[in-house]
């Protein structure tokens, strides 16, 4: 049997619409998630945090928490002269024998902070003094870097792009490393350019990245025949995971051995990440973990309290230690999307032909700052000027929010390119496809896709020109926006065992973020073996299985899909040649079907497939697959998707109150293993996005510096009455099926802001330029009144 | 959570007894739904809690044409809204019930917890007080004010009055029945509500070793009402502003008119500008449109919640066309 994918014809499970295999255990509560874990002698962690957003540590006092009884350890995490550069950092971890008494010990640890000034204001454009921030970098910047999380791939980015003024020794890189520098950061360092004389530092929160010019902008603009420039936003939002942050840890001083479960998108990472902060050899520590309640980005490490907690355990002589955020810290210090700010020019020509791109574009991304966008996303404009400015505020630092960038990058540029058509009086839908060649390699899909759209959607009978000219308060109107995304399958293996009985087992450490990642792997097992997927015992979510990639990315199906393909044909085979002698063929000549082995040419010479596998004798068969793996071609993984989101809505102009009436998604994805849970990845996204689009924004005190709305009350999440109808159609057969499998995750949930703000200019006739679209916001834009 | 002492009482006697001369000594318990929030994020912190849902007595609603309806005050919020009597003779204030919170809550809050409970202010909530202070500066007129008051701010307190009930049981001209140490009272609801003067106040007139008991609703006879609620969420959302209105009609003149707005001032706010408007006058676009501007001329914005003001403009319009077209 070969490693391909199965034709359309042959395809037994693969494809199909089955419900996930865990979602009797979900919906009944016998699923159990890190945060229900509540072993025998747990103690419960708790986190001192800074109450200030810049603040110099000036004392600590921990001795009234040490005696008060039922308080087993307390681990000072800073130092005395600590800055610290947000709310809500952590300063002090305490373990106790209930929730009560670590509460109670928190409040009498003593700290003296002396404030200092901060900044969190990510809105207003950037002026006064400005600081470049094109390196090189000294030592203390890449220190910088690192006490502000910045993350590993913007590092990367500017070292390789600045360089540095030293270069590091072997002890600088195994500090950087034991300090929170990934091992791609520690190559980059090593490998980094070494230039003389740092960049001049200037004082101030605003870093400008070198411009970018492509084509000729100055001339586009002049030969333009129409220039739409506008002002665009998306506000700084949180992941606001259901199940916190946390984890729960136990070092037995003795063996020196760890068990951990940690809430994590990255199972097989978990040990090496905790080794270097503890001292302990990774082999020697053991993460498991079953279940996640909500990751979206930003459960990649173990962060500072699972590392705190497994410290907490060993002083506390081995006992478990549980640290989990509460909703305050969750939403104040856990993970943050990065704003995006933009003014924008956009020239095109009357025909509709888009010809020059200019932007001066900022955000945060908390203290370090943050990176630029893919802007203009997605149409590669061929004549453009790009100016990205970061903003350091005192704010919880960013992490990867589900497809980092491009939400906020779509909802600048869309909503821009959106205007630019407004501005010609062109439909949008037409404005798109006439630009769809500078899309790229997936042109072809984007024009397909829109027309789908079109069809599910009524765009071409329902569309208007901008402002709904019917009478009565309520204004509708369409909109529309597209995205893409990568998502390669990672490196993943795989084991399989057939035993002799007929049984089969697989393993693999990944995890399932509750996009199916379980009945994925499943369906493909079951498809290749011919066996029902509820015979196949399938092991994920434990550090000592064969390793797999983190879910981020959107690169979990690709890599998983691919190992556990690979793995469960080259296992057949082992099973096909032991059989192929008493059914009288040779093991090429065998199919494996509907739980029967048999010769593909003369299916009535068939064996069933317990009486096949009793031919192994004492032994079961073990075969391993992996992806990548250029030996055993072809790819059965690829890169690259195309979407198209649509939005129908409804503005009540006397109350800026938006409502969502429909909203249409067409996705490519390459070969679809999974209908249902591809269908449901998409549905989410689509929800998540309305969610983003009109209300989630973190609202931070221009007075005291902490985030203001910590809460599930004023975080606003959309609710059950504010999602509409929903349609999803995905994208199968010729063109898309032989791509092989890519990632879902991430493209659906980018369109959304964009397309229901395009949807809400096109209603109300005039542009809501932030998201979230709140009634003041859309009030104000209407007061503005210009279109 | 701080430790506390758990109680419960099996009379209202008992529990006045139970309660404490100041806010700090003691909390009554009722529903739970705001008290254990506030408690477990350490902005109230009782040495006592007083259980009162053990008091016989305090839950039910009677209905009878010549008295009005009374609402016990542990009757949960999702009661009142699918009485039928309410439903029939009150359907501003079932809409009100109806419309409040989540049906998990509304199974669990009580009509007298929903009246006392505590201001929303996102300051109050983290723990700047009620007055919110930061280094010795008020921090409201300076910082985020999208959700406070425009109108009643003049004061310190700034924060909105949170009940969405309060306003449709005011423009009903509801009592509320009140027990102590010294026996019963009664007053008239829109006066159970003051701004507080400093952050050790409350929001409304009971003594820390009071009882609310009752909620009492006159009949209402020849009248209009209606709600009109700004929320930007379809469901489970604070409303951003809220009018309810009840109109006494002679013919299709309004004799008589309460207009109540909800979320805007730290009371529930009896509008006498919009009622002035409205009696004398026909009931219609023009008449609504003149009340609904003069409920919004007496409001002074914040640096943030200029928007609010033509929420409640459209609030109170909304309300009163909504009864213009309802029965009698």
């Amino acid at each position: 049997m070969e490693f391909n994918w199965p034709d359309a014809q042959n395809r037994s499970v693969i494809g199909k619409r089955l419900s996930r295999v865990d979602g009797p255990e979900k919906v009944s509560g016998r699923a159990k998630y890190t945060y229900d874990q509540n072993p025998k002698g747990l103690l419960y962690g708790i986190m001192v945090r800074c109450p200030y957003p810049h603040a110099k540590i000036s004392a600590i006092d921990t001795s009234a928490a040490e005696k008060m009884p039922g308080v087993k350890a307390v681990k000072v995490i800073q130092k005395v002269g600590s800055e610290i550069h947000w709310a809500g950092d952590e300063v002090v971890g305490i373990a106790a024998v209930s929730e009560g008494v670590a509460e109670d010990a928190a409040r009498v640890v003593k700290i003296d902070y002396e404030q200092l000034p901060f900044m969190v204001d990510d809105v207003t454009e950037p002026h006064g003094q400005i600081a470049a921030d094109t390196g090189p970098y000294d030592e203390d910047a890449i220190w910088d870097m690192l006490d502000n999380q910045v993350p590993a791939n913007q590092m990367i980015e500017r070292i390789k792009s600045g360089g540095l003024t030293f270069k590091p020794t072997e002890a600088n890189l195994k500090e950087f490393g034991a300090n929170g520098a990934s091992p791609a950061v520690v190559d980059a360092l090593g490998k980094a350019e070494v230039k003389q004389g740092a960049a001049p530092q200037v004082k101030s929160p605003y870093k400008r990245a070198a411009l970018q010019t492509q084509g000729d902008p100055d001339a586009a603009f002049k030969e333009a025949e129409a220039v739409s420039e506008g002002y665009y936003g998306a506000s700084v939002i949180t992941h606001c995971c259901l199940e916190t942050h946390g984890g729960m840890a136990a070092w037995n001083p003795t063996t020196n051995l760890v068990e951990a479960q940690i809430s994590t998108q990255n199972t097989s990472g978990m040990a090496g990440q905790m080794a270097e902060p503890l001292g302990v050899p990774a082999s020697n520590i053991h993460h498991q973990m079953q279940y996640i309640g909500g990751g979206f980005g930003s459960k990649f490490s173990p962060d500072r309290w699972s590392i705190v907690a497994a410290q907490l355990s060993k002083m506390a002589g081995g006992a478990p230690v549980k640290m989990f955020l509460d909703r305050r810290a969750e939403l104040e210090v856990a993970g943050a999307r990065p704003s995006a700010f933009a003014k924008i020019k956009i020239g095109v020509k009357k025909d509709g032909t888009v010809t020059a791109w200019d932007s001066s574009s900022w955000g945060t991304g908390g203290p370090g700052g943050g990176g630029a966008y893919p802007i203009p996303y997605v149409f590669d404009i061929p004549n453009q000027r790009k100016q990205h400015t970061a903003v350091a505020t005192n704010t919880g630092p960013a992490r990867a929010w589900r497809a980092p960038s491009h939400p906020q990058a779509a909802a600048l540029s869309m909503c821009a390119m959106e205007d630019a058509a407004a501005k010609i009086g062109m439909d949008p839908y037409d404005f798109f496809l006439k630009n769809i060649e500078l899309t790229g390699p997936r042109a072809k899909s984007y024009a397909e896709e829109l027309k789908i759209a079109d069809e599910l959607m009524g765009w071409k009978k329902n569309w208007h020109q901008r402002g709904d000219k019917t009478s009565g308060p309520v204004k509708r109107g369409l909109g529309l926006s597209i995205h893409t995304w990568g998502g390669r399958g990672h490196a993943s293996n795989c084991d399989v065992t057939i035993q002799p009985d007929g049984s089969v087992e697989i393993k693999i450490g990944t995890q399932d973020l509750g996009t199916g990642t379980r009945t994925a792997i499943l369906m493909v097992a079951s498809d290749t073996l011919g066996v029902p997927m509820q015979n196949i015992r399938l092991l994920i979510g434990d550090s000592k299985y064969p390793v797999s990639g983190g879910s981020g990315g959107s690169t979990t199906i690709g890599g998983v899909s691919s190992s556990s393909r690979r793995a469960t044909v080259t296992a057949l085979n082992m099973l096909f040649a032991k059989v192929a002698p008493a059914l009288n063929a040779k093991p090429e000549e065998l199919s494996a079907k509907d739980g029967k082995i048999f010769v593909t040419a003369a299916p009535d010479r068939a064996m069933t497939w317990k009486q096949a596998c009793a031919k192994l004798g004492g032994m079961p068969i073990t075969a391993q697959g992996k992806n990548p793996d250029r030996e055993h071609p072809p790819d059965l993984t690829n890169s690259g998707v195309a979407g198209v989101q649509m939005a129908d809505v409804s503005v009540d102009t006397e109350t800026g109150i938006v409502r969502v009436n429909k909203m249409v998604a067409v996705q490519d994805c390459g070969l679809i293993i999974s209908m249902k849970t591809a269908e449901s990845q998409v549905l989410g996204a689509l929800i998540m996005g309305i969610s983003y689009a009109l209300y989630e924004e973190k609202h931070m005190d221009p007075v005291s510096g902490r985030m203001l709305n910590p809460n599930m009350q004023f975080y606003r999440l959309a609710g059950l009455a504010d999602i509409p109808e929903l349609v999803v159609r995905m994208m199968t057969g010729p063109g898309y099926d032989e791509r092989g499998v890519i990632g879902l995750g991430e493209p659906p949930v980018v369109s959304p802001g964009a397309a229901i703000s395009n949807a809400v200019a096109n209603a109300i006739g005039v542009r809501v330029p932030e998201i979230p679209l709140t009634p003041d916001r859309v009030i104000a834009a209407l007061q503005k009144g210009v279109a | 959570m701080r430790q506390f002492e758990y109680t419960a009482p099996q009379s209202t006697q008992q529990a006045i007894g139970l309660l404490g001369q100041n806010w700090q000594q003691a909390q009554v318990l009722a529903g739970g739904t705001d008290l254990l929030a506030l408690m477990k994020d350490d902005i109230v912190t009782p040495k006592r809690v007083v259980n009162i849902k053990a008091i016989p007595g305090l839950a039910g609603i009677q209905y009878n044409a010549a008295g009005g309806l009374r609402i016990g005050a542990l009757t949960k919020l999702a009661d009142v809204a699918d009485n039928a009597d309410v439903r029939s003779k009150y359907p501003a204030i079932a809409y009100a019930y109806d419309e409040a919170a989540s049906p998990q809550i509304r199974y669990m809050a009580t009509v007298g917890g929903n009246l006392c409970q505590r201001p929303r202010c996102w300051y109050f909530r983290n723990g700047f007080g009620l007055i919110p202070q930061h280094e010795g500066k008020a921090m409201v007129a300076d910082g985020d004010n999208r959700y406070h008051a425009i109108i009643g701010n003049e004061g310190a307190a700034k924060f909105v009055s949170p009940s969405t009930i309060a306003p449709a049981l005011i423009a009903h001209n509801a009592k509320v029945r009140i027990v102590g140490p010294s026996g019963q009272r009664e007053l008239e609801l829109a006066k159970f509500y003051r701004v507080p003067q400093s952050a050790d106040d409350r929001e409304h007139d009971l003594k820390p070793n009071e009882l609310v008991t009752e909620i009492i609703v006159p009949p209402m006879q020849n009248a209009k009402t209606a709600q009109y609620e700004v929320r930007q969420k379809q469901a489970f959302d604070w409303p951003l502003a809220l009018a309810s209105v009840a109109l006494w009609m002679d013919g299709n003149t309004v004799k008589q008119a309460n207009v109540v707005l909800g979320a805007v001032a730290p009371v529930p706010w009896v509008s006498q500008e919009a009622a002035q408007a409205l009696v004398g006058k026909p009931l219609n676009e023009q008449s609504a449109d003149a009340a609904a501007q003069a409920a919004v001329s007496i409001a002074k914005p914040l640096s943030r919640n200029a928007y609010k003001i033509q929420l409640t403009r459209v609030a109170v319009k909304r309300a009163l066309m909504q009864a213009a077209g309802g029965q009698s």
